[in-house]
């Protein structure tokens, strides 16, 4: 059979699966709507929870990003493991025990107003949001790599498929389908890298296949990528830090509590039945993403010197890199470079008219390099290569049969099909529950809740598909936002909520409002306001990166860190928190006590 | 249950809370990022082990650490008879 079809048959057996899942869990209350009834075993919820986290970024692109910063690439390898720890033992089983549906509701309820709870609203709204679009755009990425068909043929029917378990089942359909994705997406990941990692070390186990030998070299791998990339001009792989080390620290912060505060993750812990189950659970959901998250780093190191052993022959043995025999001849590349050379994904050009393929940086300030390309007659760097090859293109490289690189299809959209739902599943909760019931219409019927639910739903699928079809301009650089928006408002402001009962309802507006705007003014001041070009600012924040060599990115700390600051100044210029508020802080403090989560304000 | 037991626990909490804090900066923050290049000078088989806690121990660290604090919180849930039936 060939590749295509085996793909068609791996991807449709997968959505066949997430139907028949659909069925069997469809929602019949808002209970099973918003958090699966309730009843979810920890290690499942773990299960699903890694999926919901995992997104196209994630399986597609992290172990590319790693594959070109090396050790720099270690801030997404922290920080996106790190917050869990945080979930696990400031959030989690507070609000399990507080026992309601939304993140929003916590904020209204533990800030008596619905002021606060709209702010979190909004606040959850943009975060969700921009982060929902690159997950429908790597639906449209994936489905044009591998099925051969339009981008936008595979975001409707990414949509399709997501309509069906999230509008029908909700929490419900989406965690036992995530279950199925998680399966699938790790799966997809692992035979690939542990292939890989046998061809070069002999070790089958990726993670220790890092901390080998490469074969034949008598040299540990690490030690061997490092002398090449440095001989060729690049950076050394494991020492190259992400900027400085302040921003470093704070890049770092800034993803681990803004994973700690993405509401479509902290929603995943309401569904369990006890508070001892929402602690345990986050260990699980954690063991399920590290068994991805260290698998990622032996991928991009040995995708890379895979890629550079391949174009060039010194490699191996350790001989002169810049002989000119060394050099790939370009009509003697493997498949897969031709493959990818017609996405375009990779691109070669003869600058020096030799017909064969020099990759270096030639932007190197390192004079020893410079002397060698020179003397060698190298004329620029001829070679591009999309980080997002490095997996996409593995059992490729590897030499995998079809099967393979149809279940890495199907794993890509696994993950972003299961991190959407989770997203729509937040955007559209927020709108029936926290919105309609909490805000405008109090006295809504639970069947009527549970319609307005599944509209929001359909509507929330429709808005984002549509985003993904058009793209905002700025959509690359949005779920950098989405982290910054979590990390300033809704982890502090619920952090708050618990480790201090007098926190009042002035000083969580005062600060979420506060950490939104500096975040948005710092960001806007690079990016543009709404990420509209030609109007930065960047004057105003002291030129790019002004504030302390601090990247946007990485600015949700600082955000973090002026909303607990307004947040403790206002409250203690302000009415403290009433009585009964104290007294449900310290409810929420002891497990004892705990049921299934309801929506209602009991 | 009087207020002194539920302080008692909170504060208990909060110690545990305190104690996995610090490992979890040290593994990260400080293994992983401050004090990274000096530990290079180590290894760890093939690893530089600055490099090793960045992007593999750091995580297993963490893996450990949430599953021993659920532990210790049921520990002390029960200690102060606060747990779930």
């Amino acid at each position: 059979m060939d590749l295509q079809t085996v793909t068609y048959l791996f991807v449709g057996a997968s959505f066949a699966l997430y139907i028949g899942i659909a069925y069997w869990a469809r929602a019949r209350s808002t209970s099973d709507f918003y958090v699966a009834g309730g009843g979810v075993h920890p290690v499942t919820n773990g299960m699903a929870t890694a999926a919901d986290w995992m997104s196209a970024a994630s399986f597609i692109s992290m172990a590319g990003l790693i594959s070109n910063m090396g050790y720099g690439g270690s801030v997404f390898l922290m920080g996106w493991t790190g917050g869990y720890v945080l979930l696990a033992m400031l959030l989690a089983p507070y609000l399990r025990k507080f026992g309601k549906f939304t993140v929003p509701q916590f904020i209204g309820d533990r800030f008596y107003s619905n002021g606060a709870r709209t702010v979190a609203v909004i606040c959850l709204l943009v975060a969700s949001i921009t982060y929902v679009i690159g997950q429908m755009t790597g639906v449209g990425v994936a489905f044009s790599r591998f099925l051969g068909v339009s981008a936008s043929t595979g975001i409707y029917v990414g949509m399709a498929i997501v309509f069906i378990y999230a509008v029908f089942g909700g929490m419900k359909g989406i965690t036992y389908t995530q279950i199925a994705q998680y399966m699938v997406l790790i799966v997809a990941y692992t035979i690939p890298a542990i292939f890989i990692s046998l061809n070069l070390t002999g070790n089958p186990i990726p993670q220790l296949g890092l901390g080998s030998d490469l074969t034949g070299t008598g040299t540990s791998l690490l030690t061997k990528l490092d002398m090449v990339v440095t001989d060729l001009g690049f950076n050394q792989y494991t020492t190259t830090p992400a900027g400085s080390m302040l921003n470093t620290f704070f890049y770092t912060v800034s993803l681990m509590i803004g994973t700690a505060g993405l509401p479509h993750v902290i929603v995943r812990f309401f569904t369990v039945p006890t508070v001892a189950d929402a602690r345990s659970s986050a260990g699980w959901a954690l063991v399920f993403i590290a068994i991805l998250y260290t698998t990622a780093p032996a991928v991009g190191a040995m995708a890379k010197i895979n890629l550079h052993r391949t174009v060039n022959s010194a490699v191996q043995p350790g001989t002169d890199l810049f002989a000119p025999e060394a050099s790939l001849k370009h009509e003697d590349r493997p498949d897969w470079m031709k493959r990818w050379e017609v996405t375009g994904l990779l691109k070669f050009e003869d600058k020096n008219k030799d017909g064969r393929i020099q990759y270096y940086n030639d932007k190197t300030t390192n004079p020893a390099v410079q002397a060698n390309a020179k003397a060698a007659g190298w004329q620029g760097n001829e070679l591009s290569v999309n980080p997002d090859i490095i997996v996409l293109a593995n059992p490729e490289i590897a030499l995998l049969p079809n099967w393979v690189i149809a279940l890495v299809a199907a794993g890509g959209l696994a993950a972003a099909l299961s991190t959407a739902a989770g997203l729509l599943l937040a955007i559209s909760s927020s709108i029936s529950h926290d919105l309609i019931k909490g805000v405008f219409v109090p006295g809504i019927s639970e069947k009527k809740e549970l319609l307005a639910g599944k509209i929001s739903m359909a509507a929330a699928i429709v808005l984002a598909g549509y985003l993904g079809l058009n793209p905002p301009g700025f959509a690359a650089g949005t779920v950098a936002l989405a982290f910054g928006i979590a990390a300033s408002t809704i982890f502090p402001a619920i952090m708050m909520g618990i480790f201090s009962k007098k926190m009042n309802n002035t000083g969580a507006i005062a600060g979420m409002l506060a950490g939104l705007f500096v975040v948005l003014f710092y960001v806007f001041a690079h990016k543009g306001i709404l990420f509209i070009k030609g109007t930065e600012y960047l004057g105003l924040v002291g030129g790019a990166n002004g504030f302390f060599g601090i990247t946007p990115e990485a600015f949700g700390t600082v955000g973090a860190m002026v909303n607990f600051a307004v947040a403790y100044l206002v409250s203690k210029v302000s009415a403290e928190a009433p009585v009964y508020i104290q007294q449900m802080v310290e409810g929420i403090r002891v497990p004892r006590g705990s049921s299934a989560a309801t929506g209602g304000h009991a | 249950m009087e207020n002194g037991n539920n302080d008692a626990y909170w504060k208990a909490t909060l110690r545990l809370l305190a104690k996995v804090l610090v490992i979890w900066f040290l593994v990260s923050y400080g293994a992983g990022i401050l004090f990274a290049p000096l530990l290079n000078n180590i290894h760890l088989g093939g690893y530089p082990l600055g490099f090793w806690f960045a992007q593999q121990g750091s995580i297993y660290v963490f893996v450990a650490l949430i599953f021993y604090y659920a532990k210790k919180m049921g520990d002390i849930d029960r200690e102060f008879d606060v747990h779930e039936d």
